[in-house]
């Protein structure tokens, strides 16, 4: 269980104030949670708490009772929570797929034999068996994301924090990344927390935490969270096409539910206030 | 300016075992003031082929023509090449490197050899252009949030005063206010300053709205091009090379097929919004 109480934080620039203003979160463990806000919500912020990239600078981070804030603990938290950040190309530094894997369990000191089970179970987790041979930089850019997941899951930590881990893919790349967090939280039951600013990846998950100005002002089931547009769009977020024009259809009267994410829901949506007309 | 590119081959690492043909054989033309959309899957030869444009590579063969002139003839001088056509990088803030804000937008200008006053005057412009305060001028662009950086870096660009302006993924990484502000501004030079303007994206929402004409590229070669029309009406081929038609699309596409009565170019929101509530005044709203 990941336990924040009163968390804040601020930079050196003091006339910033607070980046994390009072975060009062539980996750538990086997949850899906998305963290959505624009840039300089704090969400980015908030991420690199979790494993102790940065120290609180009131309340506390306690990962399965171990607080972050105590030195000691470094290795253990690190151990526990991996971290996936934006840019796929910042996080791989071996030429060949596998031995990129099995950098993270090396540095754990952990046995040959034992690393070789790693890799390949971790290679298998991101269904990229196929490609252990080859070289990083000839992989798309999904597929060297899914290298970089690959070698956290290597580490076999509990918690995954994954940095908009699809911002700079194409929509297959986007999709691919997607349905490898999803089958990892969900047949390996690892704790996701992924922070994005796209409000159909935030859809996919148990749990929806909003962050506007260092606050948590959402924290809800992604139907819930998503119902409320009007506030979602005033805090800059992305609303998804097919939820804004619910929205506005809405506004003009017709009778429609707004909390809806795909395209196929809404035109049964529509579809329906059509034939009750 | 005109630029027209014919039969471009590009290969990297020709003549050994690795060697990739990352643009095949491709042709086309950008016109005076057009705003060209380029779409492609990851990998698919897009950012190689604009990096021709202004002569940063060389093609292996094929040309390219700015104003009929062929950039490939040693009479050219490519560094003046390189202030008509402004080619906008992926995270193009990565390439700040000075002291201050104003130096930064300063360096194209001066390495034009405008004088220190002429560049001054050329960076508050573009500051103008891309909506930057200008009390940010004296600051370091690592002060900056994001978005800030991103437009700091297309001023630099813009203070050459290109003529054709190229941009590979402007918003990408921006949250939707950073990303709704760069392409308002990118829409502005458009029609404002008649800026040629080649835009590389993966949102296809984005290309609808903005784009005139389209470019598809697939694994080196031009899949498609055409309005944006005649790119997204083909909804399931694009879908073969890792791309899509924009959500509201899909979505007008599957009230059609269930018989309701909508136009097949619906790229926006707002126009969706206005044609469906004509759905709910007319009596009989199946075909």
């Amino acid at each position: 269980m990941i336990e924040t109480k009163n968390l804040k934080f601020r930079y050196d620039e003091e006339k910033l104030g607070l980046v994390l203003d009072d975060i009062n979160l539980t996750i538990k463990d086997g949850e899906f949670v998305a963290v959505l806000g624009h840039n300089g919500s704090g969400k980015s912020t908030f991420a690199k708490q979790l494993n102790a990239v940065l120290m609180p600078l009131g309340g506390s981070v306690c990962i399965d009772g171990i607080y972050t804030s105590d030195e000691k603990n470094l290795w253990d938290i690190r151990s526990k929570v991996g971290m996936v950040f934006q840019n796929p190309d910042n996080q791989i530094i071996a030429s060949v797929v596998e031995e990129d894997v099995a950098f993270g369990p090396e540095n754990l000191g952990i046995a040959p034999d034992e690393i070789r089970k790693r890799v390949d179970f971790a290679l298998k987790a991101v269904d990229m068996e196929k490609h252990r041979g080859a070289a990083p930089h000839n992989l798309s850019g999904g597929q060297k994301q899914r290298i970089s997941i690959a070698g956290i899951i290597a580490m076999m930590p509990k918690y995954i924090v994954l940095d908009e881990p699809t911002a700079m893919l194409d929509p297959k790349g986007r999709k691919e990344v997607m349905e490898t967090i999803k089958f990892l939280n969900r047949e390996h039951k690892i704790t996701v927390i992924l922070i994005t600013h796209y409000m159909e990846e935030a859809a996919k998950a148990d749990r929806v935490v909003v962050m506007e100005k260092g606050k948590v002002i959402v924290d809800d089931t992604p139907e819930m969270a998503f119902a409320n547009v009007a506030l979602l769009k005033d805090v800059g977020l992305d609303v998804p096409q097919v939820t804004d024009l619910m929205y506005r259809l809405r506004g003009s009267g017709i009778n429609v539910h707004h909390n809806l994410l795909d395209e196929k829901a809404c035109a049964d949506e529509i579809v329906r206030a059509l034939e009750e007309k | 300016m005109h630029i027209k590119v014919e039969n471009l081959v590009y290969k990297y690492m020709p003549g050994t075992p690795f060697e990739h043909i990352a643009v095949d054989d491709v042709s086309f033309e950008i016109k005076k003031g057009e705003f060209v959309g380029l779409i492609g899957h990851t990998g698919s030869g897009k950012s190689t082929l604009i990096q021709h444009l202004n002569g940063l590579i060389k093609p292996w063969s094929g040309k390219i023509f700015v104003d009929g002139v062929d950039i490939s003839d040693k009479e050219v001088k490519l560094h003046e090449l390189r202030f008509k056509v402004g080619i906008v990088f992926q995270y193009p803030e990565y390439q700040l490197f000075e002291e201050t804000v104003k130096k930064d937008i300063m360096f194209g200008p001066k390495n034009m050899g405008l004088s220190d006053e002429e560049a001054e005057e050329r960076a508050r412009e573009a500051m103008n252009l891309v909506g930057l305060d200008h009390s940010l001028a004296e600051k370091s662009p690592f002060e900056l949030s994001g978005g800030q950086k991103r437009r700091v870096a297309i001023a630099g660009v813009l203070a050459m005063q290109p003529e054709v302006l190229i941009l590979d993924e402007p918003a990408a990484g921006l949250d939707p206010h950073g990303r709704n502000e760069i392409l308002s501004r990118i829409e502005y030079m458009h029609k404002e300053k008649n800026m040629s303007i080649v835009l590389v994206s993966h949102s296809m929402e984005d290309i609808a709205r903005m784009a005139k004409r389209v470019i598809v590229m697939k694994e080196g070669k031009i899949a498609a091009e055409g309005s944006v029309h005649d790119i997204f009406k083909k909804g399931e081929s694009l879908k073969e090379i890792n791309l899509d038609v924009p959500q509201i699309k899909r979505l007008t596409d599957e009230l059609r097929r269930r018989g309701y009565d909508l136009p097949d170019d619906i790229y926006t929101v707002e126009r969706a919004h206005e044609e469906i509530l004509k759905l709910f005044e007319m009596e009989h709203h199946k075909v």
